[in-house]
């Protein structure tokens, strides 16, 4: 009877959907105030339906109830409580219907936070959020309903894929989802200002911390994956270019264009169009990364199962929302005028330069991600481009990008006037150079020819952004809240520079059988292989090896690694030993039993590769003073008069000609 | 054109590939094998029902021969069984199976129950075999030519239709039936 009842809340969620996004855009279109009326509610009532039908298929995960297809696919009686909620998300129905449910949650905190916003703008935007919820609620309902039942209901469940039942990936897709539904915000505000035929600096205030918030989610989850990658999957890597990394890649790295660009656009007035476009670009990559997930055209090892009716639907539902907006844009922004001038070193003008650094390496990946495809439509030989394309083109992007980063900091707005900044950008680069040339030649050693470009342009970053904070510091000047956000987030950035440039390049690696009481040499470190016993979990048995990892001789960490076999779907999983110094991470992994005593294992010594989630943190932290800067607590600023710079100059040629690359 | 009008014109053409992709998806299922064209791993495997005799990839050399994932743990495999009878009966390739991670008694029952396609059923006891075909999850089945290089992989329950356009159709002329 619940899960009937989830049935029949996912399908008037759908209906209010219908109505949230009639009445939104087209109230607004008649400036009725009765129709505009209708779209809070209905987003608060969208929000109790679809929260039911969320609590009716967790429910029906908590009790066991097997009579439910997608209870029984993705749950077991032996799978422990935590995993049983999680398992909503372990397959393609319950993530869908978790997409609904946090584009429900961010539609209600937009309805609730946007009270003092104009009627008008406030309903268009809530009714593009309610178009893009009616797709996805359609979706589920008509292609991928997850309350479907199976009669006679199975004795016991096929299980959650073992894959899944671990903290971290628990947690990763909806993190991941906040930053893909996120995104969804800043387009609906731009295809609402693009409806509205008004785009203005306060336009850009409202949007920026959504934006930031939904930008800062992606990140965190994108790590998280990357963290369950490195100890779950076993081959002791943090990143593979895997199709379903990228999809989740691509929209972060035009959102992180998109908070810059916007900034540029608050301040100034300038690269209007451009930020629409990206608006636009970042939720796309969203929704064509749902689609490369959830469509199965391309395989990865996080892939679910092909359905070419699932890929058609979303591909429509693409099509339209994309399509539309971009056609929107195609009218609108030739409208926009930016009034102000910049000079080539004024702060826009490095934004400009980061925003085509970033999304030229997201144009990239997405070149790289969709090869296949592209080799197949075209109908060339089948072709497959890996993580060598990815991992020699990208550093070539992102060092001139670390390069840009480290001077733009110190340019101002309007006119650069780096001259004045001389000393600092040149005391800056030379401590940076001083710094990365001890580490890399000093400490670590020669590595890769880039490494040291990467070291050196990390620590500068770093420098760079401490400058202006700690100098306001100094005169005892306030230190406004986005700015330490900004400080953080850059400061994020350079030491995600330099803890990837040490750990491509110094980590160590070996593959060796061994038997207890043996040792595997590693550099100056040694795995000593002391013990293995058999072990018993909820729902797996396995083993569990104890290593211990000596320097020079002395022990320095015990690694636990284990094997597990879980029982019902047959499968064996690695589970890495790993321990953190603040400098190194120690990796050991347990592949198989080669016989005679001896098992196989992989030893692995990666320097700094906890600096790499690290810097997600930081930047996550960054976002998060930045929106909680007192422009966006004090209200009053939001209900400034709309349309300020409408009736200022037409923009000067220089930044007509920038606006359009 | 207005220069505004690009970003529709790209996304335009990447729908139209997504198109195409979602049309094909099909073969998708021939996930890109590293092996492609390459020759098969080399093996020797004790043959399910004969413990003393072993089965390697040299005995199969010489003419094509399909090679087919599966366990009794495997609901896709059971599947496509009744597929998998129907190509024995053909009688045009030697299928020979490869009992992944499963218990010999379950498999010779699974096969004394549902009947036995296969030429010679190989046992990979630790998935070892697998592996090194990049197997990903069964059932899975491959094409190997007569020089012992994989041509053809299939990811998924085999069906009458993909046996007959990806499998027949790499057979040299004249052998067909």
């Amino acid at each position: 009877m619940i899960p009937e009842l989830g049935h029949f809340a996912l399908i008037l969620a759908l209906v209010l959907a219908g109505a949230q996004t009639f009445f939104g855009i087209f109230g607004a279109a008649r400036g009725d105030a009765r129709w505009q009326a209708v779209v809070r509610p209905a987003v608060a009532g969208q929000f109790v339906l679809v929260s039911t039908a969320i609590g009716a298929l967790v429910h029906a995960f908590v009790t066991f109830d097997f009579s439910v297809l997608y209870v029984a696919s993705n749950s077991n009686s032996a799978l422990p409580t935590f995993y049983r909620v999680a398992a909503l998300w372990g397959a393609h129905e319950g993530s869908l219907l978790l997409w609904a449910w946090i584009l429900a949650v961010w539609t209600l905190a937009v309805a609730i936070a946007s009270r003092n916003l104009p009627a008008s703008f406030a309903s268009r935007v809530m009714g593009v959020l309610g178009f893009v919820s009616f797709g996805f609620l359609l979706f589920t309902v008509a292609t991928s309903n997850p309350f479907e039942r199976i009669i006679p209901a199975p004795a016991d469940g096929r299980d959650l894929n073992p894959v899944l039942q671990d903290p971290a990936l628990a947690i990763h897709p909806p993190l991941l989802y906040m930053g893909y539904v996120g995104l969804s915000v800043a387009f609906a505000f731009a295809c609402a200002a693009m409806l509205e035929g008004k785009l203005d600096q306060v336009w850009a205030r409202w949007t920026r911390p959504w934006t930031t918030m939904a930008w800062a989610f992606l990140g965190v989850g994108i790590a998280l994956g990357s963290w369950w990658a490195y100890y779950e999957l076993g081959w002791g890597g943090y990143w593979f270019w895997d199709p379903v990394e990228n999809a989740s890649f691509m929209p972060w790295l035009v959102a992180t264009a998109l908070i810059h660009s916007l900034a540029a656009t608050e301040k100034r007035g300038v690269f209007k169009s451009w930020t629409l476009l990206l608006a636009i670009l970042a939720f796309s990559l969203s929704l064509l990364g749902t689609f490369l997930v959830r469509s199965g055209v391309l395989t990865s090892v996080h892939s679910f199962a092909a359905d070419p009716t699932r890929g058609l639907f979303i591909l429509a539902f693409l099509i339209i929302v994309i399509g539309g907006a971009l056609s929107l844009y195609a009218w609108r922004a030739p409208q926009l005028r930016s009034p102000a001038g910049f000079e080539g070193t004024a702060r826009e003008a490095f934004l400009l330069y980061n925003n085509i650094f970033l999304v030229v390496a997201a144009a990239m990946v997405l070149i790289g991600t969709l090869a296949p495809l592209i080799a197949d439509a075209v109908g060339a030989a089948p072709l497959s481009v890996g993580a060598p394309y990815f991992d020699k083109l990208f550093p070539m992007l992102m060092l001139p990008l670390g390069a840009l980063v480290a001077i733009g900091i110190h340019a101002a707005w309007k006119r650069g006037q780096l001259g004045n900044n001389r000393a600092r950008i040149l005391i800056g680069l030379g401590v940076a150079l001083l710094a990365g040339l001890v580490l890399v030649y000093g400490v670590y050693g020669v590595g890769k020819p880039l490494t040291p470009i990467g070291m050196v342009l990390g620590i500068w970053i770093i420098l760079s952004s401490l400058f202006d904070p700690v100098d306001r510091l100094r005169r005892r000047l306030t230190l406004p809240r986005a700015i330490i956000g900004m400080t953080l987030a850059h400061i994020g950035l350079g030491v995600g520079l330099v803890a990837i440039s040490t750990v491509e390049s110094y980590s160590v690696e070996r593959d060796a059988a061994i038997a207890p009481g043996e040792t595997l040499a590693l550099g100056r470190y040694a795995y000593r292989f002391d013990s293995i016993k058999e072990i018993e979990g909820p729902n797996y048995d396995g083993v569990r090896a104890v290593v211990t990892v000596l320097r020079d001789g002395a022990p320095v960490a015990t690694l636990h690694p284990e094997q597990r076999n879980y029982w019902v779907q047959r499968s064996t999983l690695t589970e890495a030993g790993i321990a953190s110094r603040w400098n190194l991470d120690m990796f050991v992994a347990l592949s198989k039993n080669v016989g005679g005593g001896r098992w196989s294992v992989r030893a692995q010594l990666r320097p700094l590769l906890d600096w790499v989630w690290l810097s997600a943190a930081l930047m996550a932290l960054g976002a998060v003073f930045a929106v909680t800067d007192r422009r966006y607590r004090v209200r009053a600023s939001a209900s400034e008069p709309a349309g300020e710079t409408t009736s200022e100059p037409k923009m000067a040629q220089g930044s007509a000609a920038a606006e359009a690359t | 054109m207005s220069r505004f009008l690009i970003p529709a014109a790209i996304f335009l053409a990447l729908a139209g590939v997504l198109y195409v992709a979602v049309v094909h998806s099909p073969n998708k299922s021939t996930m890109q094998s590293a092996l492609l064209g390459k020759t098969v791993p080399a093996f020797s495997l004790p043959v399910l029902g004969n413990p003393g005799m072993n089965l390697t990839n040299t005995q199969l050399a010489g003419r094509p021969w399909v090679l087919n994932v599966w366990g009794t743990w495997c609901a896709a495999c059971r599947d496509e069984h009744p597929v998998l009878l129907d190509i024995a009966k053909q009688n045009v390739l030697p299928l020979v199976g490869l009992d992944w991670k499963d218990e010999d008694d379950a498999a010779l029952e699974w096969l004394k129950q549902l009947g036995n396609p296969y030429s010679v059923v190989a046992v990979d006891r630790d998935g070892r075999t697998a592996i090194n075909f990049g197997v990903y999850g069964a059932p899975e089945t491959f094409f190997i030519d007569a020089d012992g290089r994989v041509q053809y992989r299939h990811v998924g329950a085999m069906t009458a239709e993909v046996w007959q356009r990806e499998f027949l159709s790499r057979l040299p002329r004249g052998v067909l039936p």
